[in-house]
């Protein structure tokens, strides 16, 4: 750290700079200037497919770094509103520590994955969080690796195989893709690369051009001992679901989801009503998340990534069942808070927002 | 009762509809936020930012004191008022900006965001110029309304509003702690000790800042610098005071009592927000200055727009209350602090018999 980054940190300046911190006279002058809040700018900007854009960060010197298989909030403003959205990094962990990549789908609803694969200029500075999450590598490697991705559920994985590739891994790599055609194939060029390395074993699959979806058969046939193999899987639910499937309670299995809602609205289902106390407004219950139903009675809550991680949307719940629309689970405590982006009422509910 | 009987009085149904009409302008203004109003209110941070760094920075050339007492003077106002009191009503919360946020913004000022918030947003913004529950109706320390009882004690009344502006921040910082009712023996001590440890706390980091670095920083101009702080929190003091009391304290703005607000419909709250404010007629600087609480009434039927709406909307407010009826008080500054000034004096006495009001129905200004 330098001599001015160790001076601007200490408690001094904080004590100066009471009761905004140093970043909030910093960020006036250059938003790339902050001791505490991590920004990165946008140095590059490389188009994977019709859909994909790939952007190269160089983050602000507060940046820890990160794990390949990691994942980043990136908020970005929108008409005036900052919009935050988690994305795996795709770039390799060895090398330019002063940079990452994030690789970036346009979802037809997705505000932000939407600005950043069409709208994002380069000199644009993103907000970042520090990188999270656990879907990393061991930290002694196995001789063996099984890697399963779907979509642009390749991000974290790339990053894996490109940081596995750049320590020169001796092991073995088996890899196994899926995507629509040919032609939506994110990386496509790398993974014929890839393909040519003697210890990876790569299978594209085109589910829209003739391929199978995953199957246990499929993996028994490029895999015969994935039992003993550590694997990583990040996709969609569906695929994500069928491989949890195969493997069973097998801890050697390491999953990551890319987008949430792994069980769904049902609004045949939903019954009672949800009341937003403070506000004053209530409505039936649609069987939505939380979130969602407070935004369809125009309130505007905090939210941050909208699939249980960031903890931005944090509320008070005062009555109720909730169910957790990621992992299942049901809760009925009084005044607990929960996460109402990932939270859908069971019956009637009532929030403090 | 001279508070209620020269207000119009608007039937449930009328009500209803005045309420709808306010509810329509607050939908259509909260579809319209967006960039405008984050470029405005990034804009007026940068401002008061550079006035604090420019004031604190010509503290080291003495030629230069008044235009540094001036530049921090500037700061503090904007900071307080169109950055944190509009801030901390969650104004700019659908921003997403933690620096923006409710939950997160500090202000500089001694009494912590948590505590005002609680005492200004909920209790001053609810319960609104109703005798008895609004505590903003003379403090605890005033007597500004003839049903407040007249005691001795209230002879005093102009020395205490006079401490009051002197000491405008450490009023507000001592605003929770309810001291009158602690001397009336309805409160303890004790109650009150969950807010010492954050009283204390930004006392110490405001006290420490501006009354002891940053003197020290600018070594043998320690006293000037310190003096120079000094006025600076005065000036904010001043104007804050000033501005806030001609906000619901001039002749011809009502208040109004438990039994008549309760169960009270969303529309008549709109028309006890609109009849207990009072607005400041002046130029654009002058209401950022104020933090746009010049617009006092349209700030308190829509507390949570962004302020730098309510002149937009203040024309269509007005159009409404004339349409009902109602009276829409506003008037020069001048004017309305002299009227706060002149109630101050004559609260300080006890009523004069069956004249309960010497000035009722002139000051209050009908819409057109």
């Amino acid at each position: 750290m330098s001599l001015t980054q160790s001076l601007l940190r200490s408690p001094a300046v904080a004590a100066l700079t009471s009761p905004h911190g140093v970043d909030r006279y910093l960020e006036i002058m250059n938003p790339m200037w902050a001791v505490h809040d991590v920004r990165a700018r946008v140095i590059g900007i490389h188009p994977e497919t019709d859909e994909v854009t790939t952007l190269t960060l160089r983050p602000t010197s507060t940046w820890h770094g990160f794990r390949a298989g990691q994942f980043v909030q990136v908020g970005v403003e929108v008409d005036g509103a900052r919009r935050t959205r988690c994305f795996s990094i795709s770039s390799s962990e060895v090398g330019d520590p002063d940079t990452l990549t994030i690789t970036v789908r346009a979802h037809d609803d997705g505000l932000v994955s939407a600005y950043l694969a069409h709208r994002a200029r380069l000199g644009l500075v993103l907000h970042l969080s520090h990188a999270e999450g656990t879907f990393t590598l061991p930290e002694t490697l196995p001789q063996r690796l099984l890697m399963i991705s779907g979509g642009s559920g390749i991000t974290p994985v790339m990053s894996m195989v490109r940081t596995l590739v750049d320590r020169e891994y001796a092991g073995r790599i088996t890899f196994l893709h899926y995507s629509r055609f040919p032609g939506s194939t994110i990386f496509g060029r790398e993974l014929e690369e890839l393909a040519g390395r003697e210890n990876i074993d790569l299978a594209v699959v085109h589910t829209r051009a003739g391929g199978e979806r995953f199957t246990a058969a499929r993996l028994e046939q490029v895999a015969p001992d994935f039992a003993d193999i550590d694997t990583f899987v990040c996709g969609p639910a569906g695929l994500v679901e069928n491989v949890q499937r195969v493997f069973g309670d097998n801890d050697r299995l390491r999953v990551e989801y890319f987008k949430t809602s792994t069980i769904t609205a049902d609004p045949d289902n939903a019954h009672g009503s949800v009341r937003f106390a403070r506000s004053g407004r209530a409505a039936e219950n649609t069987g939505g998340t939380l979130l969602e139903q407070a935004e369809a009675l125009g309130l505007r809550p905090e939210y941050g990534c909208r699939m249980g991680i960031c903890f931005s949307c944090t509320s008070r719940k005062t009555e109720g069942t909730v169910r957790n629309v990621i992992t299942g689970a049901e809760s009925g405590l009084p005044d607990e808070d929960i996460q109402i982006c990932v939270s859908q009422p069971m019956g009637d509910c009532a929030v403090d927002l | 009762m001279t508070t209620t009987s020269h207000r119009t009085t608007l039937t449930p149904e009328q009500l209803e509809a005045f309420g709808a009409e306010m509810d329509a302008i607050r939908q259509r203004v909260i579809a319209d936020l967006g960039t405008d109003d984050a470029d405005y209110i990034r804009g007026i941070v940068k401002a008061q930012r550079r006035f604090e760094i420019a004031g604190r920075a010509l503290f080291y050339l003495p030629p230069a004191w008044p235009l540094a007492v001036a530049a921090l003077s500037v700061s503090k106002i904007l900071d307080n008022m169109e950055i944190g009191h509009n801030v901390m009503h969650g104004q700019y919360d659908w921003m997403g900006d933690p620096g923006l946020s409710s939950k997160m913004y500090e202000w500089d000022n001694v009494c912590p965001s948590e505590q005002w918030k609680y005492s200004h947003n909920y209790i001053h913004h609810t319960f609104t110029n109703i005798l008895g529950k609004d505590r903003d109706i003379g403090y605890g320390v005033l007597r500004m309304d003839e049903d407040q009882e007249w005691k001795p004690y209230y002879l005093g009344n102009p020395l205490y509003a006079f401490l009051l502006m002197v000491f405008f921040e450490w009023g507000v910082l001592m605003h929770d702690l309810e001291i009158e009712r602690i001397v009336a023996g309805e409160r303890t001590w004790a109650d009150t000790k969950h807010l010492h440890k954050g009283m204390l706390r930004k006392v110490r980091n405001q006290t420490l800042k501006d009354y002891v670095l940053f003197p020290a920083l600018t070594g043998p101009l320690f006293v000037p610098t310190v003096v120079g702080n000094v006025t600076a929190n005065l000036v904010r003091n001043v104007w804050a005071f000033g501005i806030i009391f001609c906000g619901h304290f001039p002749a011809g703005v009502s208040t109004f009592s438990e039994e008549e607000t309760e169960n009270e419909s969303r529309g008549h709250w709109y028309y006890r927000q609109l009849l207990g404010s009072a607005n400041i007629t002046g130029g654009k600087l002058f209401h950022i200055m104020t933090g746009n609480l010049s617009f006092q009434i349209e700030h308190h039927l829509f507390p949570d727009l962004p302020a730098r709406r309510y002149p937009q909307i203040a024309a269509e407010v007005r159009g409404i209350c004339e349409r009902y009826g109602l009276g829409y008080n506003t008037g020069p500054l001048a004017r309305q602090l002299g009227s706060v000034a002149r109630k101050i004096c004559r609260f300080a006495l006890p009523d004069r018999k069956k004249s309960h009001d010497p000035s009722p129905v002139a000051q209050l200004r009908p819409a057109a």
